[in-house]
């Protein structure tokens, strides 16, 4: 019977997962897997394949994703590793902790329009900077380049580490630390072959976690730069939404399982290196 | 056509889709269809793709809200006639249209066009003047300036713009290549501007000069404030053209009401309004002759030099010129 009560009460969220994650997931796998006359193919991928702007834009997401998930996970260890070695409770933790949970969900349109608003053409930084003589556009740099919008993924990136990476650098027990040290260890030694072992797994787990995040992400893209950024998302939007091809929703929905599957990958490899972390830290 | 009149009247209800108000002067057609008929409109989606205007007609077969009428680039109106979505119509103006601009069963047919512009935000050029020809576009100048209004993947005026391009370099409408070229010698230069220029807030801060069709490429039709200073040029060369296509919903849940629009839009009214709105409407030609366009819009149309050579390319073309760039546009 409380089997039956516990059925019951997910109903209404298992009812929310069908309608908006399952029957679009069934909609585009189907898509891309049958032909306009609903017959079994994989001509679709092979056509998205064999498209060297399809996989311009694979490349181009992946390059994306790759810098700014290492880049975010390298600073937002560093940050979250300096908010743990301030006292608990004390008001730097306090203020990182919870910055970080109103940043890391700062994205897309409003973060774009900051980014323009600060770094645009016209932006508030820019012209301060040209008044100091450095033109940052004449040398090369531009808000809607993939520089641009990277430094604009790293601007969410490195406070969802924050939030992935300080539980894990919590878990660190200092009796280890001291264990070491008493040993006769050199406080390079016990980072070498404690603290590091003991975090990567959670480290590489985290940072996966960041690369699906860009991965996946788009409206700050496409408010920052529009569908002139060759990234997969803004392909799918041009094969489905654009005023340009025509009948092109077939390689739209092929490019979306293409995504599919890479998340999936990336979250098979999330799930193997979070069972390694567990290990140690509980 | 008083039949007509009395049935629309009776459904109460037109359904238009992806019609934005500063598009050609869609706002005023509307209103003023509106009041003359009586007639309720039901506008859904009005920045909506030609692609979701036809995604439309399919899905929402049968529904009450379901679009009357659509006005599509060419390659959809071609699409959507072969899948026989459209119910042929033709207007009592048909002679009027020029032949080359409508398909001869009346499926669909041309309604307005204009052709490709420089818009120049003098605010952001500063001393710099607006460009006149393509090869302008390379000075050095113009770093980081020219800008298109979107991907030409997605946005049609952009493949325009790469096209109008390739026809002023060696290229012809069955051979947008020196156009992709040409975006691509401007990137390396630094002077293309990789923002997608479509909306008015862009427009003022981020983009000195936008590739567009001239009739939405005006202060005006931008929405911009008076401080912004304005020019638009058509540049010399070759004029490169496109028209939109209007088509009747073969499911139009108000079919009576969907004639009575196609006959407002090409009644000489209808016409005038897309005329002042800074389009060339399909049947310009004709009005011309018989003196009924309004002069003052006329007149204020942006000068286009030879007007005779003007490319205007066919659906067949722009199969071949889509294909091309979605290959080798990055």
């Amino acid at each position: 019977m409380s089997g039956l009560g516990g059925w019951a009460g997910i109903l209404p969220f298992a009812a929310y997962v069908v309608v908006f994650l399952g029957i679009p997931l069934y909609v585009v796998v189907h898509g891309s897997l049958t032909t306009e006359s609903n017959q079994l193919t994989f001509d679709n991928f092979r056509q998205t394949w064999s498209s060297p702007a399809y996989r311009i834009a694979f490349k181009n997401s992946l390059i994306l994703s790759v810098w700014t998930s290492i880049v975010g996970a390298l600073f937002g260890t560093w940050l979250a590793a300096a908010v743990v070695a301030a006292k608990r409770g004390s008001l730097l933790h306090r203020f990182v902790q919870s910055s970080s949970g109103v940043l890391a969900y700062f994205a897309g349109v409003p973060l774009a329009f900051a980014f323009i608003a600060a770094l645009g053409l016209q932006g508030v930084v820019t012209v301060l900077l040209k008044h100091f003589g450095i033109d940052l556009y004449a040398h090369g740099f531009t808000i809607s380049s993939m520089t641009g919008v990277g430094l604009c993924y790293v601007y969410f990136q490195i406070p969802l580490m924050v939030i992935l990476i300080t539980p894990a650098l919590e878990g660190l027990r200092s009796e280890w630390q001291e264990a070491a040290l008493s040993l006769g260890a050199s406080k390079l030694r016990y980072l070498r072959h404690v603290a590091v072992p003991v975090l990567l797994p959670s480290f590489v787990g985290a940072t996966l976690i960041l690369f699906g995040n860009a991965f996946s992400a788009y409206a700050t893209a496409l408010a920052l730069v529009g569908s002139t950024l060759s990234i997969v998302p803004a392909q799918i939007d041009n094969a489905l939404n654009g005023n340009v091809l025509v009948g092109a929703d077939r390689a739209g929905l092929t490019l979306g399982t293409e995504m599919i599957i890479v998340v999936l990958i990336v979250m098979v490899g999330y799930l193997l290196v979070q069972r390694r972390a567990r290990r140690w830290l509980r | 056509m008083s039949a007509l009149i009395a049935a629309a009247k009776k459904e109460g209800t037109l359904n238009v889709i992806a019609l934005p108000t500063n598009w050609a002067n869609y706002g005023v057609e509307l209103t003023t269809f509106s009041k003359k008929y009586g007639i309720k409109i039901h506008s859904e989606n009005p920045s909506g793709s030609s692609a979701q205007e036809i995604q439309a007609i399919k899905t929402s077969r049968g529904r009450s809200s379901a679009p009357d009428v659509v006005d599509v680039g060419g390659p959809f109106a071609s699409a959507g006639a072969s899948a026989n979505l459209f119910a042929p119509y033709k207007v009592v103006t048909w002679a009027s249209i020029p032949a080359n601009q409508k398909v001869a069963n009346g499926s669909y047919y041309q309604d307005y066009g204009g052709f490709i512009s420089f818009g120049c935000n003098l605010n952001l050029l500063g001393s710099t003047p607006c460009p006149t020809t393509w090869a302008a576009l390379k000075s050095s100048a113009y770093k980081n300036d020219v800008a298109l209004n979107g991907s030409p993947l997605s946005a049609n005026a952009a493949l325009s713009g790469v096209w109008a391009a390739a026809v002023n370099n060696g290229g012809s409408a069955g051979n947008i290549k020196p156009g992709v070229a040409f975006f691509q010698a401007l990137e390396s230069s630094g002077n293309f501007n990789s923002t997608d220029c479509n909306a008015a807030s862009v427009i003022a801060t981020s983009c000195p000069i936008t590739i567009n069709w001239d009739y939405l490429n005006s202060a005006k039709a931008w929405g911009l404030s008076g401080s912004t200073k304005w020019k638009v040029v058509d540049p010399a060369g070759t004029p490169f053209g496109g028209f939109y296509n209007q088509a009747v919903s073969k499911y139009a849940s108000h079919p009576a009401a969907a004639r009575l629009w196609e006959e407002f839009l090409y009644s000489t009214t209808g016409q005038n309004i897309w005329l002042e709105g800074g389009a060339r409407p399909v049947e310009l030609g004709a009005m011309v002759k018989a003196g009924t366009e309004n002069k003052a819009a006329y007149k204020a149309l942006p000068a286009v030099a030879n007007l005779s050579k003007a490319v205007v390319p066919n659906t067949a073309q722009a199969t071949t010129a889509s294909t091309y760039v979605t290959n080798n546009w990055h």
